[in-house]
């Protein structure tokens, strides 16, 4: 397989990065009340990620390693300001929907997560492709919760009727529980058809993996506490 | 007045939870809450942090931010800000309290790229709070971080015990714990002062 194919697949199936590395569970749970809400989401992180992967690949040879956390934290940060401020300009409406999960962007795992483990050790190219795949496998993960979460919760599906109107939508599918209870029942599938997840030796290890910063530090954190 | 200021704290760690109902934070949430004594030392760790942070970001957005009208800057500010707060408490607790440093040490780093900070100190500004009500947002926040992690550890030790179907183990009982702790938290909503 072409290595930017598999790339792509990489970030949407076999590491896609809320189901199997389960990364970025803030915005995952809090925006997937309507798939529209996951679209605009997912598009928006994508559009950082690819963006934040591309300077960092092209800045990896001149960032010092001992400041490199700091450096990424920066250029994710402006990164998502822009995007923040054209939304804002060009998609009221979905600023409107999504709020402040967009500055949120910036503390989303999958971003530092990807800029750490990918974009820091390869070519330019290769990591917009990861960041594409990394972001389309966002995107169809937050759709797919956020469609469940629809459809279940108020009977529709991308704004069109779905459920009859006869049948009464259980409306605790698009407040806070509901979120946790989808997310849960996407993991229960997986775990029952024998897709392995990393969340077992997350939840153990009790580092959550959730940010990079966390990872680095986090083995200064054990030694310190040997 | 201190009526308002009441409903802040509470609508902070009861009404709007942060954890439960805004979905700031789950990364420690769910990873930290394996033990009791990790989660509630973390906890504190976590008030400490924001309810400091939320009174330095308040400070520079209304002094300097605002002002200079650069407020277009404040995530990349607020999150260097917090990044650079963490390191200086880290650094003070070190030197000057070894004690308090030993039990919330390991969870500090940790907490930098907790969203809840970042959210809370973006919140405040969306809000309008002033100085005092900034703080005490952040602190209520903080305490209903708290509560629920701490309540959270004590359900998961009781899980632990139990005998469970095999694809439940993990993580999708911790959420499912979560989903039955958001409903109960959505008792709150119906406090009204």
């Amino acid at each position: 397989m072409n290595k930017y194919v598999e790339r792509l697949y990489n970030g949407i199936i076999k590491e896609n990065p809320t189901l199997v590395l389960m990364l970025g569970m803030c915005p995952t749970l809090a925006v997937s009340t309507r798939a529209t809400n996951g679209i605009g989401m997912g598009l928006s992180t994508l559009a950082v990620l690819v963006l934040s992967n591309l300077v960092i690949s092209l800045l990896r040879k001149v960032i010092p390693d001992q400041v490199r956390l700091p450096a990424y934290i920066v250029i994710v940060a402006s990164l998502v300001t822009v995007t923040e401020l054209l939304i804002e300009a060009y998609l009221p409406s979905v600023y409107e929907a999504l709020g402040i999960y967009i500055p949120l962007i910036v503390v989303n795992c999958i971003i530092l997560g990807r800029a750490e483990a990918y974009a820091n050790k390869n070519t330019p190219l290769l990591s917009v492709f990861d960041g594409i795949g990394m972001g389309l496998g966002f995107t169809i993960a937050l759709t797919l919760a956020g469609a469940v979460r629809e459809i279940l919760g108020s009977g529709t599906c991308f704004g069109m009727q779905i459920l009859p109107k006869s049948v009464e939508p259980m409306g605790i599918f698009v407040q806070p529980p509901g979120a946790f209870l989808v997310i849960a029942l996407f993991i229960i599938i997986m775990n029952a058809i024998g897709i392995k997840t990393r969340q077992r030796q997350l939840v153990e290890s009790g580092c959550d993996g959730c940010c990079a910063g966390c990872t680095a530090k986090c083995e200064t954190g054990k030694e310190a506490a040997k | 007045m201190n009526h308002n200021l009441l409903l802040i704290i509470v609508s902070g760690a009861l009404i709007n939870n942060v954890v439960l109902s805004q979905f700031l934070g789950i990364c420690s949430f769910l990873g930290v809450s394996q033990q009791m004594k990790a989660s509630a030392s973390l906890g504190g760790a976590v008030i400490f942090v924001i309810t400091i942070a939320s009174a330095v970001a308040n400070l520079l957005y209304t002094h300097v931010l605002a002002p200079l009208e650069l407020d277009f800057m404040k995530t990349i500010v607020f999150i260097l800000v917090i990044a650079a707060l963490v390191q200086i408490v880290e650094m003070f607790l070190k030197k000057k309290s070894p004690a308090v440093y030993k039990s919330l040490g390991i969870f500090l780093p940790l907490i930098t790229t907790n969203c809840a900070v970042l959210g809370v100190a973006l919140t405040n500004v969306q809000n309008d709070y002033n100085f005092i009500e900034s703080v005490l947002s952040g602190f209520g926040t903080a305490l209903g971080f708290t509560l629920a992690i701490v309540l959270l550890a004590g359900i998961r030790s009781r899980i632990n015990e139990k005998d469970l179907p095999a694809p439940l183990r993990g993580a999708p009982i911790v959420l499912i714990s979560a989903a039955l702790m958001s409903i109960a938290f959505m008792g709150f909503a119906g406090l009204s002062f």
